[in-house]
């Protein structure tokens, strides 16, 4: 089994339109969402849930008022500015700054504070039109994304063995940031949709700079291509100096926001040469991965 | 005044937004908060003039001292130390700083050292019109996985005498939140597309708990559906600005050209926006 992680660095480049194309294109694979704090996959596949779980992302301070005294030693240890002695003489914890690292529950005098199980998010096994799903939701202003991540993975990965599905397709978070690692460790190929603008660039260049710290092989897709060709020539020169496959050139085209407003994937809904590069693209992409040795250990 | 420009999708238009504003009212500074992918100074050009390493602690063992006793793993709620037969290993990229093992450590053996985590750079740029605009933007080194500590120093060097315009990450966990919790107000910016939809939804969900006034942009306002607009008018969310679509603007965004410099008229848009928002934080 083989897994493959589509990211971009910038946000907005098209990595679920890519993915969801792939989707549509791919054989006996198993789809996760991994961007999990602002997942949109889902709304191009239409998921319909067979299992919902919670997600418990670690464990947070619970203060009880009766306990506290008020005597200030949390607010003097906490690296974080998340817990102060207000006007009415006890704690209170600042949820929004809280790193949920236990300092304030071990130095309470009084043990007022507690540590407890945190539910940080929900996340579900579902079907769809193109086979199973793994994909999650972050609760509101939660913690944790990360571990969310690597449990999706997980979890692809056991439903793959179960339905002797040979691949996984990830759709990665924007950033480099511990959503993006999480997303991308161990995976087999990484696949990363640039847009030709220079923030698209620059981006790009920080994400493939984490590919390489952990020595993930990478593709790269220009969409939009035609907007800067300029732009689009430094990409590839940045590709071939890096010897970086280039596995398509999608060009721009108003059509493709028709075909998402319609919640359908560009293979499934008529954009033209976009359709075309794009199912090009998966062939030369499901190539790559097939002749790819099976990594031990996964 | 301190206004946040957020999304929760990605690749909407918060940089626009954030750069736009910054050339075009008064007092003006940005500040990069996405320090995972920061984009402005790609627009804004400003000279750096000073560049300072964030740092945050890390766990040294004193081999001397340490008995292996495990109270400091046993603590760790991030599991960023393991405890073997004759020596505790500490994994850096999994440590908060938090602090936790050296105030637990019976026997005085932990000690702490910075790990660099990334950078954060000043520096101002000069106007058309002459006026003089700050930039900060913080910057994570490549690896690291967290962001807050270098978000949280970038805000620290806020100019408190100019307006302040927070250009936040993509999502709606820690990142953003570090960024945005504080603001006067929060200025979301989506797209017509059920992406941006579904993801403003989430974005209003986090402003709301945070407590925060806030409003809508809608980029790229003519290429996709109204289900945005309807939504906020269901809402009873102000949309404070449309901004259209046009192969010009996109192409003068991939070369790195603002808005504003590219079409002076758009100045007046974006200092329309700002009093509206100024009006909407005064009301």
């Amino acid at each position: 089994m083989k897994e493959l992680t589509i990211i971009s660095g910038k946000g907005g480049t098209g990595k679920t339109t890519v993915t969801a194309a792939f989707a549509d294109l791919a054989d006996n694979k198993i789809m996760t969402d991994c961007d999990v704090d602002a997942a949109d996959l889902h709304l191009l596949l239409n998921p319909e849930p067979v299992s919902e779980q919670p997600f418990i992302g670690g464990r947070e301070p619970r203060l009880t008022v009766d306990k506290c005294t008020g005597c200030g030693t949390c607010e003097e240890l906490c690296r974080f500015d998340a817990i102060h002695v207000t006007d009415t003489g006890v704690a209170a914890i600042d949820r929004f700054s809280c790193d949920h690292c236990g300092l304030c529950a071990l130095a309470c005098p009084e043990g007022a504070i507690a540590m407890a199980d945190a539910e940080n998010g929900t996340w579900f096994i579902s079907r769809t039109r193109c086979g199973s799903m793994v994909h999650a939701c972050l609760g509101i202003a939660e913690d944790n994304s990360g571990k969310l991540v690597t449990l999706v993975r997980r979890e692809a990965r056991k439903l793959a063995e179960l339905e002797g599905a040979d691949l996984i397709i990830n759709d990665g978070p924007p950033g480099i940031g511990c959503p993006v690692t999480a997303s991308i460790t161990g995976a087999d190929l990484v696949l990363l949709v640039v847009e030709p603008t220079v923030s698209g660039i620059h981006d790009m260049e920080r994400v493939h700079g984490l590919c390489r710290h952990f020595r993930i092989p990478v593709l790269a897709a220009v969409n939009k291509y035609t907007v800067n060709l300029v732009n689009t020539q430094k990409i590839r020169g940045y590709c071939e100096e890096y010897h970086i496959p280039l596995v398509g050139e999608i060009p721009f085209a108003a059509v493709v926001n028709r075909a998402l407003v319609a919640r359908r994937s560009v293979v499934d809904y008529d954009c033209g040469p976009v359709t075309q590069v794009v199912r090009d693209m998966w062939e030369e992409v499901a190539r790559r991965l097939e002749d790819m040795p099976v990594a031990a250990g996964l | 005044m301190n206004i946040a420009i957020a999304s929760g999708k990605g690749g909407t238009g918060k940089t626009t937004v954030a750069t736009n504003l910054v050339l075009s009212i008064d007092h003006a500074q940005y500040i990069d908060c996405d320090v995972e992918a920061p984009n402005g100074n790609l627009f804004l050009h400003a000279d750096i003039s000073a560049r300072d390493t964030v740092g945050i602690p890390l766990p040294v063992i004193d081999r001397e001292r340490c008995t292996c006793c495990g109270a400091c793993a046993e603590a760790c709620e991030f599991n960023a130390l393991a405890v073997l037969k004759t020596k505790v290993m500490v994994f850096p990229e999994l440590c908060h700083g938090c602090g936790v093992c050296l105030y637990v450590c019976p026997e005085d053996a932990v000690s702490e050292t910075l790990k660099e985590v990334g950078v954060v750079e000043q520096g101002f740029l000069t106007r058309a019109d002459g006026q003089v605009v700050r930039m900060v933007q913080g910057e994570l080194k490549i690896g690291e996985p967290l962001s807050p500590p270098i978000i949280k120093q970038a805000k620290r060097l806020a100019d408190p005498d100019r307006a302040v315009i927070l250009d936040a990450p993509p999502g709606t966990s820690c990142p953003v939140i570090t960024t945005i919790k504080d603001a006067d107000y929060c200025l979301l910016v989506t797209e017509p597309t059920p992406f941006g939809l579904h993801d403003l939804r989430l974005a209003v969900g986090v402003v709301r708990v945070l407590g925060l006034s806030f409003g809508v942009v809608i980029n790229r306002a003519d290429s996709g559906d109204c289900e945005v607009l309807d939504y906020c008018a269901a809402e009873g969310i102000p949309v404070l600005l449309e901004l259209p679509f046009s192969d010009e603007l996109a192409a003068a965004y991939s070369r790195g050209v603002p808005l504003v410099v590219d079409q002076p008229a758009y100045r007046e848009v974006f200092q329309r926006l700002y009093e509206r928002i100024v009006a909407e934080v005064l009301s």
